[in-house]
This record gives structure tokens, sequence and C-alpha cells, in this order.
């Protein structure tokens, strides 16, 4: 695996066509760690040159920000975009959607204004460019699988299509939930909940949705952020099916799927 | 002479009617301008195709079949049968008896008897309203805030008053009809109209001076009643067939994910980390600052349009993540309890000439910590509410206010926050292994 920081396209005196954000869940979470490097290992196959901020990169904010901690938003923006702008980054991907909506929408009112693109509309583009190619039909060909629409990609940001061309592309038999696309329901983690108990209730969020999951049938829940995988998985043991249904991201689908 | 007396009452009543109505909307603008200013930019264009779209095309409706076509038939007869409305006004003022069909005779039925047939629609629509408050007991439309009190009371109010007044227009054309039959003085042939012609007979038996008692009265207790229920509108949940316009009108225009910056601390941190840039002098007339939202005053004034456009169908809570799993927040709730509070805060100004402290807040006494901290910023209150309501704003504004003023915070979530602080994550792992992943 290749992976280069800025700090040492800084030093050599190149530049990277892209940074890959990598984000909290991405660079410190077991599970999510996984999704991160099959996008690496995507990024490298294909070719593309890429940096992470490596020890550099700080939380966008976005919990905190959610959870009503102003001060501490700020304070990650101003030194996030410090560090963006310092480096002159002019294009950034990222695997979660809560970073891709905070640096995206959030941080050019802080100054910081940059591409930000999340990494289902950039496998979409890679695949529409005939840069990934998926060897027959890829590891999923014909098997029935679900789509979570995570709400920071979906209502928040209107991207639905890229993540269901991702998966056209493995010849997946997607069978959608009731709730799905503008529809969908929250996994449970957003507005910072991901960090705290849940409020008194009947049930827990990720519980009712990954029941609606299991319920199509469906052997793989996909997903496109790092804490809905995480919540749909519990909700997924909760339902005593994690033998039978698997989480993944697209990203981890498209690696599995790639030419050798 | 009984003429002269009909036109002068009835212009005295119009008059009242309509400078009572006046009065009251200024009184909501009055309260809706309580809030704080923010300015709305980006293109008029899609501005007006928000009102088409979204307002006069009811495009959300349809995202649920059955309510949105009887809703359709309620709302096309609503704006359809006030250009019959025109005619009866002027009637009203001129002393005169359909004054327009003489002008227009040979479509003059077929065009009253197609407002007859939108009025049926919208009895028949009202009825099924009804039956499904009332007898199926839908779960959206009775229950949490809307299981008793007064918000039921207005929804069934409201239903019940289109209904009489659907039938009372029915009720003067049928009576109309017996009487164009009989020949009576007045009473121009204009022949059956599509509706009346099958409750004509139910009143053919009377004299004439019955059914012109029956007709007038008929037609007084309808135009009335639609000045009385003009005037209802502004305190009630119905008032959403006005401001549901200028909501779709002020719709954000960026993505729903984007939160709205406070420039305030984002100066105060910009100051702290480049002091060199912070103003020598601060200005002595500096208002506090207050964080977030306490009441209803610290809301964006399209935070109180959005709780006067309520009509409190309650898409909002039904497709509510927390909600659904048995939590306290309902988004409809929100909004019903900022307008209360705003309609008190109102109250309190109009007495005292400007807001004088109750004891009373937004935060707290009407909406609980317990039903903010249940909220996942999903936006799906928002995509949900066909009239371009936005809850969550409120919900994330309260929140600013309960952590940065109160210091109202759940354990974990001050964990959070000292975790970033000091590790730049959520989670207390160290920063040296950030890219840990790149080697193991």
């Amino acid at each position: 695996m290749t992976v280069k920081t800025m700090a040492e396209y800084m030093a050599e005196g190149t530049e990277p066509e892209v940074l890959f954000w990598v984000g909290c869940a991405g660079s410190f979470d077991q599970r999510a760690q996984r999704i991160t490097k099959a996008f690496v290992q995507i990024l490298n196959k294909v070719g593309i040159q890429f940096a992470i901020l490596g020890k550099e990169e700080m939380c966008t904010g976005d919990p905190a920000r959610r959870s009503g901690n102003e001060f501490l938003f700020q304070m990650m923006a101003y030194n996030n975009i410090q560090l963006l702008n310092g480096y002159g980054i002019k294009k950034i991907v990222t695997a979660c959607p809560h970073c891709f909506n905070t640096i995206k929408n959030e941080y050019p009112a802080l100054g910081g204004e940059y591409e930000v693109i999340h990494h289902a509309t950039f496998l979409q583009q890679l695949i529409n460019e005939g840069k990934i190619v998926v060897k027959d039909g890829g590891a999923f060909k014909g098997k029935k699988i679900t789509y979570h629409d995570s709400c920071y990609l979906g209502r928040a940001n209107n991207i639905y299509e890229a993540p269901r061309a991702v998966l056209e592309a493995m010849d997946v038999e997607l069978v959608e939930m009731k709730r799905c696309k503008s529809n969908g329901l929250c996994c449970g983690a957003g507005g910072a909940q991901m960090f705290k108990e849940d409020e008194p209730g009947d049930t827990r969020i990720n519980f009712d949705r990954s029941k609606e999951a299991v319920a199509t049938g469906a052997h793989i829940i996909a997903a496109n952020c790092p804490f809905c995988t995480t919540m749909l998985m519990d909700g997924v043991k909760n339902a005593e099916k994690e033998d039978s249904v698997q989480v993944l991201d697209i990203a981890e689908m498209i690696a599995q799927s790639l030419e050798a | 002479m009984l003429h002269i007396i009909q036109q002068i009452l009835f212009i005295i009543v119009l008059g009242f009617a309509s400078f009572i109505f006046y009065k009251k909307i200024m009184s909501i603008r009055r309260n809706i301008n309580l809030g704080k200013e923010e300015t709305f930019g980006g293109a008029a264009g899609l501005r007006w195709k928000n009102v088409l779209l979204l307002a006069l095309g009811q495009k959300k409706m349809f995202k649920r079949m059955t309510p949105a076509i009887l809703h359709f038939f309620v709302y096309a007869g609503f704006l359809i049968i006030n250009v019959e409305m025109l005619e009866i006004m002027l009637d009203g003022i001129l002393g005169t008896h359909r004054l327009f069909a003489p002008y227009i005779s040979s479509i003059y039925p077929i065009l009253v008897g197609f407002f007859e047939l939108l009025a049926f629609t919208v009895l028949v629509s009202c009825v099924i309203f009804l039956i499904r408050r009332n007898v199926l007991k839908i779960k959206r439309l009775t229950t949490g805030e809307l299981s008793g009190g007064w918000p039921k009371t207005d929804a069934n109010l409201i239903l019940i008053t289109e209904v009489v007044l659907m039938s009372l227009l029915l009720i003067m054309n049928a009576c109309d009809y017996n009487l164009q039959q009989m020949g009576s003085e007045h009473y121009m042939q204009t022949g059956p109209f599509w509706i009346s012609q099958y409750i004509a007979p139910l009143f053919s038996g009377l004299s004439e001076t019955s059914l012109i008692a029956i007709e007038r009265s008929a037609w007084w207790i309808h135009i009335v009643g639609i000045l009385a229920f003009l005037n209802y509108l502004p305190y009630s949940k119905h008032l959403h067939i006005v401001l549901a316009f200028p909501n779709a009108y002020y719709a954000a225009l960026e993505p729903a994910g984007k939160m709205h910056n406070m420039t305030d601390i984002q100066q105060e941190v910009l100051y702290m980390m480049e002091p060199e840039k912070a103003p020598t002098e601060v200005p002595a007339d500096a208002a506090p600052a207050r964080f977030g939202a306490k009441d209803v005053m610290d809301l964006s004034w399209k935070s109180l349009m959005d709780a006067y456009a309520c009509t409190e169908c309650g898409r909002c809570t039904t497709n509510c993540p927390a909600n659904i799993t048995g939590k306290k927040l309902s988004p409809r709730k929100i909004m019903m309890d900022t307008r209360d509070r705003l309609e008190e805060v109102g109250k309190n100004v109009d007495a005292n000439k400007t807001f004088v402290e109750d004891g009373k807040a937004l935060l707290h006494d009407y909406i609980t910590t317990e039903e903010l901290r249940a909220c996942t910023s999903c936006n799906a209150c928002v995509e949900a509410c066909p009239v371009s309501i936005n809850p969550l704003n409120i919900i994330l504004e309260l929140r600013r206010n309960l952590y940065m003023e109160e210091g109202d915070v759940p354990q974990e979530w001050m964990q959070m926050s000292t975790n970033i602080e000091n590790n730049m994550a959520p989670w207390k792992m160290s920063p040296d292994d950030r890219d840990a992943w790149v080697h193991n």
C-alpha cells in the first residue's frame, strides 16, 4: 500500500491530484479503517496520485457543531482551513459524508474553498471514465443487495444516484427498502448521536433500520458512511443475522471486484 | 327599501371583517418580525420556481397519494370557487342577483355547474378527512400533540366549517332553481346546475316566500360564514393556505446539510488565533451576544414564519427516526410550541409596548432538553414538509444555547468535546496514531 502525506509531497516539491481526507472514523475506528484501506487500494490500482494529511488531519468539527459547541467547531475549522490553505489544496475526496458536508458546505464561509467530492461520486466518475474495470461482473454479480442512503450524502446533499450507479457497475441485484432515497431512514448516528446513548424510547434507530434492511432478503447492506456501517452492523447483530447479512461500504465492494 | 338595507348591511359586514382581518395579519407580521434578521440571497428565479412547484403545485403532498388527492380537491375547490366569490361579493355590494349571468348567459350554467362540482368534491373530501381523523383515527392525525385539546378541535372545526359552507352554496342554488321554475321575480332563468338540481326536489313543495327566505338565509350565512372563516384563519393552523406561498419562496436553496454559521464566534476564534487582527477598542454599546436561541426572539424570522405556516399534518413527525423509535421528539410539536410561545410573547408586547420578562422561554418551558437531544439532524422532517418548514433549524439553535449558555451537556458529549480538543478526534486516541492504519 502506497500512501504519501502532503508533507512528503511538499518536501518533494510535487503536488498530488487529490487530497484524501480520511476522517476520524476512517483513521481510528477498526471497522472504518478497512474502508479506508479499500479506498486506498482502489486509488493505487487506478494510479491516482493522492495524499493524506496524516497526523496533521483533525476532526472537521461536525459532531461538535451539531451537539451545540460552536466554539470548538470554529477552532477545528480554523486549524483545518489554515492547514489546507497552507498546502494550497484544491481538490478533496473523502469516504465520510459528514466530513464531506462540513468541508464542502460549511468551510467556504470560513475561508476554506475547495472542490470536495464524496467517494461515491468519485468512484462513479472512475467507472464512467473506464478507469475502474470490474472483473467478470465482479465478486457481487447477481447478489441481492440493499443500499442504505446516509442522511448526509442523501437529504443533506441530494446525492442518491452516484452510489447506486457504483452498485449497478457491479451487476448486483439491487432491492430497495421502502424507505429509500429522500425518504431514507437515518441510521441513528448523525447529529453527534454516535457519541452518546440514545434518549429513552422503544427501540434504537439502528435496530429499526437494520430490521428493515434485513427484511429485504438481501445478504449485503451497502453503505457509504463509516458511522452508518457501524450502526447497521450493530443492528444486524441485534437481529441475529450477522452470519448471513454483511454490511459493506461501496468502496470495499469495488475493491473486492477489481481486476487482479 | 329592503334591498338598500341589505346592501348597506353587507358593506358594513364586509368592511368590518376585512378590517379585523387586516389588523390580525399585521399583528402576526409584527410577531414574525420579532425574530432575528436573516437575509435570503440566491436566484429569485429558483425561488419563484419553488413557489410554483411546492406551494401552487403541492409537489411534496404527492408523496402520499390518498391525502394528496383529497387535499387537491379541497385546494382546487378553494382556489376556483373564489371566482364565484367575486360575483357573490359584487351582488352583495350592488344589490344585484347573479350579476354576471346576463353577460355570459351561454356559459354561465356551465361555470356555476363546474363550481358546484368543485363544491361537492370539497364537501366529500372534507367528510372523508373527518372520518380519517375521528373514526379511522389515523395515527399521524390523532396521536401525540394532536390527541386532544385545541389542535384537535381546530382541525375538526375547519373541516366542519367547509362542509357547512359548501352545503349552503348548494342549498342556495337548489332554492334558486325552484324559484326560477316558479318564475319568481328577481330570479332570472339560468337553467338547472350540475349538482343542485338533484337537491332541488327536497325544497320543491315549499312556498315562494319560504324558498326566498331559505335562499336568502343560505346566501347570508354562506358569505358571513366565509368572512368569519377568514378571520378564524390567523388563529388556526389553517393559516397555511396563505403562508405556504411566502414559505416556499424563502425555502433554503443551499444544501440542507449546511448549518447556519455563527459569525460572532468565528470572529472570536479568529482574534484568539490571530490577536493582531482583533480590534483594539470594543464598542461600548455592543449588545451582549446570545448564543443560539433560548426564546422565540432569538430565532430567525423565517423560523417564526415557519411556525405560523404549520398546519400540523405531522408528516415531519411520522418521518422522524427519533419519533418512530419512541423518543419524545416530535418536529411537529417543535413548530406548535414555537407558535404558542410566539403568540404569548406577542400578547406580552401588545400589553407592555415592548417585551417584558415573564420568566418563561421557549427552551425548557415549552421544549425540553430530552426532545432536543433525540435529534439526529437527519433532515427527514425538513424533506417531508409540504410547505417548506424547517424544524431542524430551531432544534439546532436551541441546542447551541443549551451547550454554550447553560452548559447543559450530556457527560458523553462533554467527553467527546474534550477528546476533539485534546486529541483532534471524538475518541480518546492519540493524534500520533491517526495514520497508524497505513502501517498495520
